[in-house]
């Protein structure tokens, strides 16, 4: 083997690792995505294809029901996620506490509905939820509360998704906090307490600035995973009662796959990137401002 | 530094209260994954009566076997582990190659291509299900282990994984191979697979996982029952007015009960693999 051949063949290696992954990638990935902002400039029914310009994104504008999904969505975001953070901040910053006891089983517990998929755990909590004769009213008739109409009444019906999303999600979210926090050195506290800083002032002047790449993390990571929110009301809710959990995921995948718009449904995809990409950019921004 | 007698005092009652909260919570969080558990032993009308069924009934294998004729549950249960395992160890190849390539090589245009497929993060699933679907229709691929596979086995989570990990190799070491003669493939094989080990575990869990629980991309390709993978079926099984929970909650049971118990073995690399993907921002 001459020094000439393996220099060539060092320089194609890395295109040969990389190779499988980006014509996959290139494939059943890119190559859709451009198709379906193609689909979306097309007017579909059924077998019917024709040219309509923007006209599915003029229809999006004046669709109520479109307004309403995103509405939906966005509600969720603004209650559900500030709330799980902040149950999750509150259990790492106890799993990391000197004083609690039996760490291993906590961790252990907290984290296991993270591995529970979407369709088992959202008809388990469909099950619980069950206005009639689930536990969760049992529970309150025996604690004198008045039942609730879970997945019935379109308020408890959104009330219910949280519960579902929290449930699910809040372990994960503490566990990456809890990383986080287990980098901070003891020293900053010990140093703090000597100044006479309370419990509350350490964390507010050493655990939340500690944590504040991983707050930012959770933060934009939750955002981009509830503006595509899916799963969880279309097991649980099919996205009634009333629409008042039909999210935008919900709604593109029924105009797609129940009425076959499918060009309607990559307009509303489209919309879909654009909102993400929108409230991407301004927490980044927002991030970097506080710097 | 050294805690003192009183605020050692202190501390101990502090412990019992943190402790006793935090069981109590404990409870509220595994109490549904029991609850589910137990159900899936009593008949229908057993599970929703008052108060709720909290110790094992009878009717475990009485559900099952409705189960398997309303669903073929044993089919479906075989194409999931089927899929979860070919998923593995096809997406693991890849993963890992691109990984490698992408962490320890240097060349033209690798910026550029590792951040398209972080920005396809940001794109939602949603968006491309439409025209992968008619890929799949006209590649004539509806109902099968393929066109549930293909898609995701270039994973920019598990490619992101490997890369991270293969960063701490030291250079050196690769460099020291190839002046003995080693080629670039068994540098990978015999230099850098070695070293990835306990990634590797974390990347197959993770893989597993996400094939095992995947939802809407098998939902809408699979359209024929015998090809249904565990989430597909049960979710069809909610689509009639009358849901006989005995059989619907035996199956999420099903799902749920053999990732709970892998976590509990393997719960390390779970959640050393999920940090890694997650230090970056």
């Amino acid at each position: 083997m001459t020094a000439r051949t393996t220099r060539a063949g060092s320089r194609l290696a890395p295109y040969l690792f990389v190779l499988p992954a980006l014509v996959l990638f290139a494939a059943f990935r890119l190559y859709p995505i451009g198709w379906s902002f193609v689909l979306s400039l097309f007017h579909t029914e059924g077998m019917e294809q024709s040219w309509t310009g923007l006209g599915n994104y003029q229809r999006l504008v004046h669709d109520p029901l479109f307004w309403k999904a995103l509405g939906n969505t966005l509600e969720i975001l603004v209650i559900q996620v500030p709330v799980m953070l902040a149950i999750a901040l509150g259990l790492a910053v106890a799993l990391n506490s000197a004083l609690l006891r039996w760490k291993p089983l906590f961790r252990l517990g907290f984290f296991l509905p993270v591995v529970t998929g979407l369709v088992t755990y959202g008809l388990l909590m469909g099950a619980l939820l069950n206005p009639d004769s689930g536990a969760v009213n049992w529970l309150l008739h025996v604690l004198g509360l008045p039942e609730v109409h879970w997945l019935t009444d379109p308020f408890w019906a959104k009330v219910s998704v949280m519960l579902a999303l929290t449930w699910h999600y809040t372990g994960y979210n503490a566990v990456i906090y809890l990383a986080r926090l287990q980098g901070i050195p003891d020293e900053h506290y010990e140093a703090a307490a000597v100044d006479g800083a309370g419990a509350w002032r350490r964390f507010w002047h050493i655990t939340l600035p500690g944590l504040r790449p991983a707050l930012l993390l959770t933060v934009v990571l939750s955002t981009i995973g509830t503006l595509q929110l899916f799963d969880e009301p279309f097991i649980m809710t099919g996205g009634g009662p009333d629409n008042a959990t039909t999210t935008i995921g919900v709604y593109l995948y029924q105009t797609g796959f129940r009425y076959f718009d499918f060009g309607y449904a990559s307009a509303i995809g489209y919309a879909m990137v654009l909102i993400i990409s929108v409230f991407g950019l301004i927490q980044t921004r927002l991030a970097k401002e506080e710097d | 530094m050294a805690r003192t007698g009183p605020a050692f005092r202190a501390s101990t009652r502090g412990q019992v209260l943190l402790t006793g909260f935090m069981l109590a919570l404990l409870a509220l969080t595994v109490a549904p994954l029991y609850w589910l558990v137990m159900a899936s032993t009593h008949s229908s009308h057993e599970i929703f009566t008052r108060p709720p069924k909290l110790l094992p009934g009878s009717d475990l294998g009485a559900n099952l076997s409705h189960l398997q004729s309303s669903v073929g549950f044993g089919r479906v249960v075989f194409n999931s582990i089927a899929l979860a395992v070919c998923y593995t160890l096809l997406g693991g190849v890849v993963c890992t190659l691109a990984g490698y390539g992408f962490a320890k090589y240097s060349f033209r245009g690798r910026g550029f291509l590792f951040s398209v497929l972080l920005l396809a993060l940001v794109v939602p699933t949603q968006l491309t299900i439409v025209p992968l679907f008619k890929m799949m229709v006209d590649l004539g691929w509806l109902n099968t282990y393929q066109a549930v596979l293909l898609p995701n086995l270039a994973l920019p989570f598990g490619i992101f994984l490997m890369r991270q990990s293969m960063k701490s190799l030291p250079d050196e070491l690769l460099q020291a191979g190839r002046i003995d003669g080693c080629g670039e493939l068994s540098l990978f094989f015999r230099i850098a697979l070695p070293t990835m080990r306990p990634a590797l575990a974390a990347l197959a869990m993770f893989l597993f996982l996400f094939q095992w629980n995947d939802f809407l991309w098998p939902l809408v390709v699979l359209r024929d029952p015998s090809s249904y993978t565990i989430p597909v079926a049960l979710a069809t099984l909610t689509g009639s007015s009358d849901v006989d929970y005995g059989q619907l909650l035996t199956g999420t049971a099903v799902s749920a009960v053999p990732m709970a118990v892998l976590f509990l073995f393997l719960q390390k690399h779970f959640v050393s693999g999920m940090l890694a993907g997650a230090v970056k921002a």
